[in-house]
């Protein structure tokens, strides 16, 4: 085991949807919760990511107002009032005569080093990085990826782009080095680097991309969700469009766990959960990835996949879910893990539901029904 | 002049509708606007200055796609944000 365990307190878990973001309160043992307000923050807007630093109480919602394009919302106060960021993530003005990018929409949003307690990270569609260092009141352009002369090549063919449109997401901030960040792009793969993101590097080696010519591409990969560990060094799992995987550190090289899944679920998802104290166990929500892809649970029948062995070997979890007839699907940001001693685990799904387990997965509850499409779910014990 | 606002951009207004913005030209009217309420240049014009898919600015009930569009003090000017999608 890693980490320190330390929480008992109440647990708050943040629901983006389609239609709006719902904050979610439970004290002690998690058994009464309580919706804030009568009616979703930011009604009617697209919320998809929301997230909090447990420690200052300081959350960031990234929006979409309708036609109106994006922006970050914030609040200084556990979530009781909001105010819109002063600059939110937008690129450079192009010169004259030259191409420039607009944000589409802010997709990911990820808190900075703990020791940069002000410091947040949004990856925005199309493909950018944005960071903060006032606590989300104003975003730059992190000019190192924004800027970078190979970054058309990452990203290939636009018109190709995920249904959602092109996404960079999965931004993860080392634990052990605050100059190392790794992100996801869909597509273009895995991306490090070293110096707070002045350079760039791919990391993709050993992860199938069965959509490109060249079965050892670079890039160009369709990472789904990576999370490295918050406090395990080096430890990093990642759910691919093709597989579950896990970095071997000191190769720079992905093998695929996911063969250890059983052959009739497969290895294909879009969410993957860490253990917050035990790197090696994870959580993913396996979905129906064959044929034309309906990305919906396999069979009908929803279950979440454990492993307690870095994925030698897996185990279903599903009591408490509906036996036959469910046809989930669990966006890459819409399954969480708390930090209590017995660890939450929640899901929202696409039909508007959110699922929780407060052992661990061995048997779920529904939380709430009747929500928007939901595309972010993130618990924090406080 | 006279800026009519769609309901979307009334939470920067205070609620309000109906605003006066100055400046001699589109650009100008809605930077002027942007310095009275602040964020809501940004709901209709993205960073590389085009005006945003579903917004339409009309000068006068005639719609102006330019921003360097030039204008009267006596214009009036309406803003649009139409609205599609479930």
């Amino acid at each position: 085991m890693a980490g320190k365990v330390s929480k008992s307190g109440s647990t708050i878990v943040l629901v983006g949807t389609r239609k709006g973001l719902f904050v979610l309160r439970a004290d002690g043992e998690r058994g009464n919760w309580r919706v804030d307000g009568k009616a979703p923050h930011f009604l009617g807007q697209v919320v998809n990511h929301a997230v909090m630093n447990p420690r200052s109480g300081t959350m960031l919602a990234a929006a979409r107002a309708g036609h109106l394009g994006p922006t970050v919302f914030r609040s200084v106060d556990s979530g009781k009032t909001w105010k819109e960021a002063a600059t939110p993530p937008a690129f450079s003005k192009h010169e004259e005569g030259g191409y420039g990018w607009s944000v589409n929409h802010v997709f990911w949003l990820t808190q900075g080093h703990l020791s940069e307690p002000k410091t947040w990270y949004a990856g925005i569609s199309p493909h950018g990085l944005f960071r903060s260092e006032d606590d989300g009141v104003t975003w730059q352009s992190v000019d190192g990826f924004n800027l970078h002369p190979d970054r058309m090549k990452w990203l290939g063919n636009a018109n190709e782009a995920v249904p959602d449109g092109a996404l960079l997401h999965s931004i993860n901030v080392d634990p052990h080095d605050v100059n190392h960040l790794m992100i996801g792009m869909s597509s273009g793969g895995v991306f490090e680097s070293y110096d707070r993101g002045a350079t760039w590097a791919p990391l993709n080696r050993g992860c199938v991309a069965d959509f490109l010519p060249d079965p050892d591409a670079e890039w160009g990969h369709d990472p789904h969700c990576v999370q490295m560990h918050p406090t395990a060094k080096d430890v990093v799992y990642q759910q691919n469009h093709c597989g579950i995987y896990k970095l071997d550190r000191a190769a720079n090289r992905w093998n695929r766990i996911g063969e250890n899944m059983p052959k009739e679920i497969g290895d294909i998802g879009f969410p993957v959960v860490l253990h917050p104290y035990d790197p090696k166990t994870l959580w993913v929500f396996p979905m129906d990835g064959t044929s034309v892809w309906p990305r919906v649970s396999v069979a009908g029948k929803p279950a979440v996949y454990r492993s307690r062995d870095a994925g030698a070997t897996w185990q279903r979890q599903a009591k408490g879910m509906p036996a036959a007839q469910a046809w989930f699907t669990v966006k890459r940001q819409a399954m969480s893990a708390d930090q209590q001693k017995k660890v939450g685990l929640y899901f929202g799904t696409t039909s508007g539901e959110v699922w929780s387990s407060f052992d661990e997965g061995a048997q779920w509850h529904c939380l709430m029904l009747h929500l928007p499409h939901i595309y972010s779910v993130e618990a924090y014990s406080l | 002049m006279k800026v009519q606002l769609p309901t979307p951009l009334v939470d920067y207004t205070g609620g309000n509708r109906h605003v006066t913005a100055n400046g001699a030209t589109l650009d100008a009217v809605l930077r002027d606007l942007e310095r009275q309420y602040t964020g809501i240049r940004f709901r209709m014009v993205d960073e590389q200055d085009n005006i945003r898919p579903h917004i339409r600015i009309f000068v006068n009930a005639e719609l102006e796609s330019s921003l360097q569009a030039a204008l009267n003090p006596a214009d009036d000017i309406l803003i649009v944000a139409a609205l599609s999608g479930g």
